[in-house]
């Protein structure tokens, strides 16, 4: 009956080791087998579980280590084909794996919604149905006050704004054709809708790319703590750890040797990853090599380089400091309660301009000093905790890819030379998903825009 | 005492343009129907604008057509001058306006309706209905006349309790001085309708050899003969121009100064006016920064001298209008022959109908037209027909006919009018069609003459003609799609004279036909010529390839939309039994009645939440129905 393919985190967020994120529909298992490398899930077997790992389609990444289960319909809950996919990297990782599952075709469910479905094909026994349309309500106000709470008055405020710019957009175009002869408005060319649709693009893009910081925010930065043997890493982590609460355990390394540490510092939450090389203390370079090193801490936010101040600076120190090159980075000389055999000029020189903090871990002193620089990296630049319009609702960020999707589409059509009343079909799009951000979809906004900004007679 | 004065299956009350569609209809569709009008002189007078058609209207016509409809016909007849708007912009947007030889047209109208079978035109005043058991039964007029009938269809206008306003002066009136309709009105509001008051308005005429044409711009039509029926082979070549103008400072001084005269200022409360057709007091009021408007000369026929000052709709004092008309450039010294007015008349809340115009409230009753709130002669008709053809189908025993939004104006129309209600005069824009390039002008034959010939308005000898042009425009689609062209230095000389980029590599001619900049003429123009295919075939092969990827998505969207359309909901459901339905979506629900989960789902106040629990309340009674 329904013809599209939903998806939802379906265990209690913040909760437990393992997350589930469910797919149900028709396109459930072929969704999940775009991004799924390991066995061939289109000849699985109904009811089986099957181990690999889920990739991110966009950048080749593997987001995580998966369990997924495959049952196919009607044997299942929603009597449609169900897809299981069972995360425990914590919230980052399930997270990011139902971004990735959003991006590649299913839809996010509504609140009930895989209820819903069990109901509507009979799955459910009639005496529940009673119980399905209180729990559809029920979890219809909680999200509408969870996503209320969420929404920053200054992120409402601003897709209004985006919506009337793009609601005159319209609206001018709209009188074009239903006032030709109206001679107040000049006719809407191709260079001003060019224009109008790149400024709100530009609007859209700035704040999905906001949304990555509010995502920073909550997820934490991800932070890599380098250095030759012995220079004193395993310290570090352990006075981040010690110092600062940490908010998630480690994650049991069984399926691969990374290590996560939550820390807060100074209201920056750091995602400590600590890749098996560095915690068994061997160089990171030497083991995988300088490129893939170097891709590695790419993925990291911020990277935590730790010298020796008691010893001179030596290749391999030359080779790290070259792999972080570019990077957003804070040199660490530890040890400076023994004596100075390091040459701070030529790290002061290498460091180009990054901070650079003293410590003695062991004595622990340079710590303040370390979360001060951490926390003013994080703050310094373009992002500011304080005056951030962020967008973290799942549902918001869809919303808004789909706008940014349509205005891209409505520049399409302006490339090509599309009359305006076709370009502008893909413009309404865009505000009528915006409006859904927002919770306000009614349509008669079109014609009261009209009448109010232009004087129309004929 | 009354008098049996005979039986019909349907009687349509009013013969304006929702009443001689309503009527024809009707009678064509085999129902002895009568129709009953206060003037048989009056039968599609067009009280307001010499007009027809225009954006969105201009396509409702060509839809009224091609469902069997005469407003079509008729216009092709007794125009003055077509022009085709919006030729600059996409094919959705393309729409035909004429301008009426009013006379005429009526002359016109009234021939047809004289002559059609099945048909009684009648002059009379229906004073009130015969209702039996809730059911509406007949009329009575006021001469006692006493008709029994199936089915009834209100169809009339502005004529409800109309009241003229000029300045302070006021009278009970119907547009133009005819008597008015009151006691139908009170009847009404007894058997249990409500009734809103609305209001509109038009501007003086003035006479033409007192105009200086040499101060105004010249409006011609087309040189190209156009028609909006797809029957009409007989073009009318020698055109009237219109005549543009406009207000200025001491116009707007005029108005400024007497505004407190004007009767929609003068501070009594009254009827709704549209937003979409202010008088000049409201244009100058709400943009008092517009140091102009536009003022249309426009003729009300070929053998009048009355000419139709469109953009003055007033209700100021016949005095004022005098000096408001004369500060106008051209208009010095112009004499008005009629001053113009605004009208307030009561109209039923259209959300009491269901989507066939029969009200909810007594079966066999139906209204359409502007007595549904609407504005505008071809809205009005678009209802007539429908109520027409479903009026005729009950009596007939044939299924109603409901057009959806993705099928016709005339479907977002109606749709719009029982599900959403309205709270001015409603008029038809493009801009409320969510389908939009969909429904256009081109293709309106292809999207409902289906239907009309099915109901049996539409002759063998048009389907058949139809059918030929549709498998036409399939084949030639074909046809293209099977072409190569490959690039040579001809086919690139075209491609360079056109504007766009020469062609590196083969191509089918379909996929070059999609670029926009290359029409099919200039396709044409490098493959091999197919002699069989007419303009219009052309035109819409052109249009479906090129537009394909929009209509795809169109159309994927109306498959989403029509799911929920499919879900019908029981007459017999009882909203208060469902609990988790919030309280405003629930009254709301319980007024409009609306017959599918789709358009329960477009009624302002029921959130995606009570839909859902809609479906699923749905859905468990049929499962209920199921297992007993």
């Amino acid at each position: 009956m329904e013809t599209d393919t939903i998806t939802a985190i379906s265990t209690p967020i913040g909760e437990g080791a393992i997350a589930i994120v469910r797919l149900s529909g028709p396109k459930a298992i072929s969704i999940t087998m775009n991004l799924f490398s390991g066995k061939n899930l289109n000849e699985a077997d109904s009811h089986t579980i099957h181990y690999g790992k889920i990739i991110d389609p966009g950048t080749k990444e593997v987001a995580e280590e998966v369990m997924v289960s495959v049952m196919r319909a009607p044997k299942t809950f929603t009597r449609e084909d169900v897809v299981e996919i069972n995360c425990h990297g914590g919230m980052v990782a399930v997270n990011r794996v139902l971004e990735i599952i959003l991006n590649s075709g299913a839809r996010l469910a509504e609140p009930g919604e895989f209820t819903k479905r069990a109901f509507l094909h009979g799955r459910i026994d009639l005496s529940q149905a009673e119980a399905v349309m209180d729990l559809i309500r029920a979890k219809t106000d909680k999200a509408m006050s969870v996503a209320l709470k969420q929404m920053d008055g200054r992120l409402s405020g601003l897709i209004r704004r985006l919506r009337q710019d793009l609601l005159e957009t319209v609206a001018h175009v709209e009188v074009n054709i239903d006032y030709p002869e109206y001679d107040d408005v000049e006719e809407m060319s191709h260079e001003m809708m060019q224009k109008k649709t790149k400024e709100v693009l530009m609007e859209i893009e700035s704040l999905l790319e906001v949304a990555k910081q509010g995502k920073i925010l909550r997820e934490g930065l991800a932070t890599a703590i380098i250095g030759r043997p012995n220079v004193g890493k395993s310290s570090l982590m352990n006075t981040l750890v010690q110092e600062n609460k940490a908010i998630v355990t480690e994650v049991p390394g069984t399926t691969r040797d990374i290590i996560e540490e939550y820390v807060n510092v100074r209201g920056v939450p750091l995602r400590l990853v600590d890749t098996a090389g560095i915690r068994e203390t061997e160089d990171i370079v030497e083991k995988i090599g300088v490129e893939r090193s170097r891709q590695v801490l790419k993925e990291s936010d911020l990277i935590l380089f730790v010298l020796n101040y008691n010893d001179e600076l030596t290749d391999e120190d030359v080779k790290l400091f070259e792999a972080i090159h570019g990077l957003e980075y804070i040199v660490i000389i530890n040890k400076t309660d023994l004596e100075q055999k390091l040459d701070l000029n030529r790290v002061n020189e290498m460091a180009e301009g990054n901070p650079i903090v003293t410590t003695s871990l062991i004595e622990e002193e340079g710590v303040d000093e370390l979360e001060a620089a951490i926390a003013k990296t994080f703050f310094a630049g373009e992002i500011d905790s304080g005056d951030l319009t962020y967008v973290s609702n799942v549902r918001h960020i869809q919303l808004l890819k789909q706008s940014k999707n349509a205005l891209e589409e409505a520049m399409e059509g302006i490339e090509l030379g599309m009359p305006m009343d076709i370009v502008q079909i893909d413009v309404t799009r865009t505000w009528e998903f915006l409006g859904e951000i927002i919770g306000d979809t009614a349509s008669d906004g079109l014609i009261d825009q009209l009448f109010s900004q232009f004087c129309l007679g004929k | 005492m009354t008098y049996n004065a005979g039986h019909y299956d349907v009687i349509v009350i009013g013969a304006g343009h929702a009443g001689v569609e309503a009527g024809v209809a009707a009678a064509k569709m085999g129902a002895k129907t009568l129709m009953l009008t206060l003037n048989l002189d009056m039968i599609a007078f067009m009280p307001c604008n010499p007009s027809l058609g225009g954006p969105a209207k201009g396509i409702v016509v060509r839809e009224v057509d091609a469902l069997g409809g005469v407003m079509a016909k008729v216009i092709d007849k007794t125009h003055i001058q077509m022009r085709m708007l919006n030729t600059g912009k996409g094919p959705a947007v393309q729409a035909l306006r004429a301008q009426a030889d009013k006379p005429l047209y009526i002359k016109e109208m009234k021939s047809i309706i004289e002559n059609q079978e099945n048909l009684t035109l009648r002059q009379g005043m229906v004073d009130q209905l015969i209702v039996e058991d809730g059911v509406c039964k007949g009329v009575i007029t006021e001469s006692k006349a006493a008709y029994s009938a199936e089915t009834v269809i209100i169809t009339t206008g502005t004529f409800m309790r109309g009241k003229i306003l000029m300045g302070d002066l006021e009278y009970e009136s119907g547009p133009n001085n005819q008597r008015v309709s009151v006691k139908l009105s009170e009847h009404l509001e007894e058997l249990g309708f409500e009734l809103t008051r609305f209001k509109t308005g038009t501007p003086p005429r003035v006479n033409s050899h007192t105009i200086d044409y040499s101060k105004t711009e010249i409006q011609p039509g087309d040189e190209k003969p156009q028609s909006f029926s797809y029957e009409t082979t007989e073009f009318i070549t020698d055109q009237i121009p219109c005549w543009l103008t406009y207000t200025n400072e001491f116009t707007h001084q005029v108005i400024n100064e007497n505004l407190k005269l004007s009767a929609m200022y003068s501070g009594m409360k009254r009827g709704t006016g549209p937003r979409y057709c202010p008088s000049i007091e409201d244009k100058i009021v709400r943009f008092n920064d517009k140091p102009r408007h536009q003022i249309f000369l426009e003729p009300e026929g070929r053998d009048t001298e009355e000419v139709y000052v469109q953009g003055l709709s007033t209700s100021l004092p016949e005095s004022v209008q005098h000096e408001m008309v004369r500060s106008v450039k051209g208009l010095e010294n112009a004499e008005i022959m009629r001053a113009g007015y605004a009208i307030e008349y009561d109209a039923v809340v259209p959300t009491q109908l269901w989507p066939t115009l029969e009200t909810k409230n007594i079966p066999g009753l139906f209204t359409a037209g502007q007595i549904n709130g609407t504005s505008g002669y071809e809205e009005a008709a678009a209802q007539g027909i429908m109520s027409g053809i479903n009026a005729a189908a009950k009596v007939l025993g044939k299924e109603s006919v409901i057009l959806d939004r993705s099928q016709a104006y005339i479907g977002v129309l109606i749709d719009d009018l029982v599900t959403k209600g309205t709270n001015e005069p409603y008029r038809l824009l493009t801009s409320r069609a969510e389908y939009r390039l969909l429904l256009r002008h081109d293709n309106a034959d292809l999207r409902l003459t289906e239907i009309g010939h099915d109901i049996g308005l539409i002759t063998e000898e048009r389907y058949e003609k139809f059918a030929a042009k549709k498998n036409l425009v399939e084949a030639e689609k074909k046809r293209l799609s099977k072409i190569t062209i490959k690039p040579n230095e001809e086919v690139n000389k075209v491609m360079t004279e056109a504007g766009a980029t020469p062609l590196k590599e083969a191509i089918k001619a379909y996929d070059l036909l999609k670029r926009p900049e290359l029409s099919y003429d200039l396709v044409d123009q490098m493959i091999e010529t197919n002699p069989e295919i007419s303009t219009e075939v052309k035109e819409q092969v052109g249009i479906q390839i090129k537009y394909e990827g929009y209509i795809k998505k169109a159309n994927e969207q109306v498959a989403r939309m029509l799911k929920m359309e499919d879900k019908k909901i029981p007459d017999d459901i009882d909203y208060d039994d469902i609990s988790g339905i919030a309280t405003e979506a629930k009254q709301r629900l319980k007024k409009v009645r609306p017959l599918s989960v789709g358009q329960a789902s477009r009624i302002s106040g029921v959130n995606p939440a009570d839909v859902s629990i809609l479906l699923i309340y749905i859905e468990q009674g049929n499962i209920a129905r199921i297992a007993n």
